[in-house]
């Protein structure tokens, strides 16, 4: 490919008309639908999979199940959840956000349970001995200290909504995925990378802003950023939250279980 | 649905087998080039930031968008099975290349101590000490790899080439549950099948598992 021929394949991304906020289509309008369909679906997976997997982690019931779903929403294809369900209940937003839902239900159970079982057991007796209500020893101790897995699964959960979101253009809803399959089909090769640019910029920036915001939320004491005598964060927390993911799911460095690092579906 | 698999049993037959080797070839080439990069990684830590940060970004670019892009990249025809191969070879590799850095850093070093005091040599103590030893933790990293390669699989059937993903396409033109039903449970029962194997061969390389439980 020549140099011109290469700076054309940048012609729909670079064209300004491409990006006025107020016309239905242009970039930005797309940008906000995908960052919708991420939102909506994500919030609803954290009311449903936060409560459960700190019921999980807090009380040990159920925790067969717990490694069980992150196992199997791993193996369930996304692609074939959406258009099963569209064929199910019709075109709309709904299909894609129960698939999403679906989607980042798994990440955010798993680490929330593995987060709560790594939790230094003498930290919660000292909490239970100070008087604590076992409610205060959860919100108080036990999630606080989770806060680093629980955010590393929320990360997780975001990147594949964002991932999986150009999906829901296929069966008729909007988000970026729009420039991929209308590009596709009417073979404009140029809007295409500007979808695939876009998206990827997106899910990077995501990836960024939720890295910030677990330094916001995770306490210092913690995370160990502000460690007294080289006494580092992972010490306070104790034991390594790997042996408890069972065989087959190892942690990351970044303490994110490798099992839900499939980002791209 | 079952009249839906007597009619077209050769599609879904055709669906299957593509789908199954286009999960399995990224996953060879793959581990073949994990293997030098991860020991390198291991031995240089500098390699290990760079490895994560290239793979971090490699990895977050969405399936659709890199299936999309890949054939003018690769001058290949936008059908040829080679864009799915190639874009999940790099979702792959990002996964494999940090489980086997990881895997190798979780060697103890003692034993490492006393395999080069009985007269290891650094090529041998590679391949018979500290491979071995780092079995559990690179397959597990394989095993995350395999099951999230048979799920994106389908993906590229919206560009034409998506193994069972097809049944997916064909039973959304055709507002038609059942072939996308067929398709999610073969597609999960490979899923589970290629975990199992992966744990059989898990157990065939560490014997010592076997008898320390």
């Amino acid at each position: 490919m020549g140099k011109g021929g290469t700076l054309m394949y940048f012609n729909y991304l670079f064209d300004g008309a491409h990006w006025h906020f107020d016309k239905p289509g242009s970039i930005p309008n797309l940008i906000l639908q995908h960052l919708g369909y991420t939102f909506v679906s994500v919030l609803i997976a954290m009311a449903i999979a936060l409560p459960l997997g700190a019921y999980i982690g807090h009380t040990n019931k159920g925790a067969f199940l717990a490694i069980n779903i992150a196992n199997a929403g791993r193996a369930l294809p996304t692609f074939g959840l959406v258009t099963l369900l569209v064929t199910l209940i019709g075109l709309g937003t709904l299909p894609v956000v129960i698939a999403l839902v679906v989607l980042s239900i798994p990440p955010i159970l798993a680490n929330t349970y593995a987060g709560l079982r790594a939790v230094e057991p003498g930290a919660v007796d000292a909490a239970r001995g100070m008087g604590m209500r076992p409610a205060r020893v959860l919100l108080g101790v036990e999630v606080p200290m989770a806060m680093p897995l629980i955010m590393a699964g929320l990360r997780s959960a975001v990147l594949q909504v964002v991932a999986t979101a150009t999906i829901a253009a296929y069966v008729g809803g909007g988000g970026i995925g729009r420039l991929l399959i209308d590009g596709l089909s009417i073979g404009d090769y140029s809007r295409v990378v500007a979808g695939a640019v876009v998206v990827a910029v997106l899910a990077i920036v995501l990836e960024v802003l939720m890295t910030l915001l677990e330094r916001a939320i995770v306490s210092p004491g913690v995370s160990g950023r502000f460690s007294v005598g080289g006494r580092k964060g992972a010490d306070a927390v104790g034991r390594d939250p790997s042996d408890l993911l069972g065989e087959g799911i190892t942690l990351t460095a970044d303490g994110l279980p490798a099992a839900h690092h499939d980002v791209n579906n | 649905m079952f009249t839906y698999i007597q009619n077209n049993y050769q599609t879904i037959l055709d669906a299957l087998i593509q789908h199954i080797w286009l999960a399995i070839v990224p996953i060879l080439i793959s581990i073949v080039i994990a293997l030098p990069l991860g020991y390198l990684a291991v031995r240089y830590s500098a390699l290990y930031q760079v490895f994560n940060a290239l793979f971090g970004i490699l990895y977050s670019i969405p399936s659709l968008a890199l299936f999309v892009l890949l054939p003018s990249l690769l001058g290949v025809q936008i059908l040829s099975p080679i864009n799915i191969i190639v874009a999940l070879t790099i979702y792959t590799l990002a996964l494999l290349v940090r489980s086997v850095a990881d895997a190798l850093r979780s060697v103890d070093e003692t034993v490492l101590q006393a395999a080069t005091a009985v007269g290891y040599t650094r090529g041998r103590r590679f391949l018979e000490v500290e491979l071995p030893i780092a079995v559990p933790v690179m397959l597990a990293g394989l095993r995350v790899a395999t099951v999230s390669n048979i799920s994106l699989v389908s993906v590229g059937a919206i560009i034409g080439t998506g193994g069972l993903g097809f049944l997916f396409t064909r039973g959304f033109q055709l507002f038609y549950a059942p072939p996308i039903i067929i398709g999610i449970i073969l597609s999960v029962l490979l899923a589970v099948i290629f975990d199992v194997i992966i744990v059989l061969i898990q157990r065939q390389l560490t014997p010592w598992a076997r008898v320390a439980r």
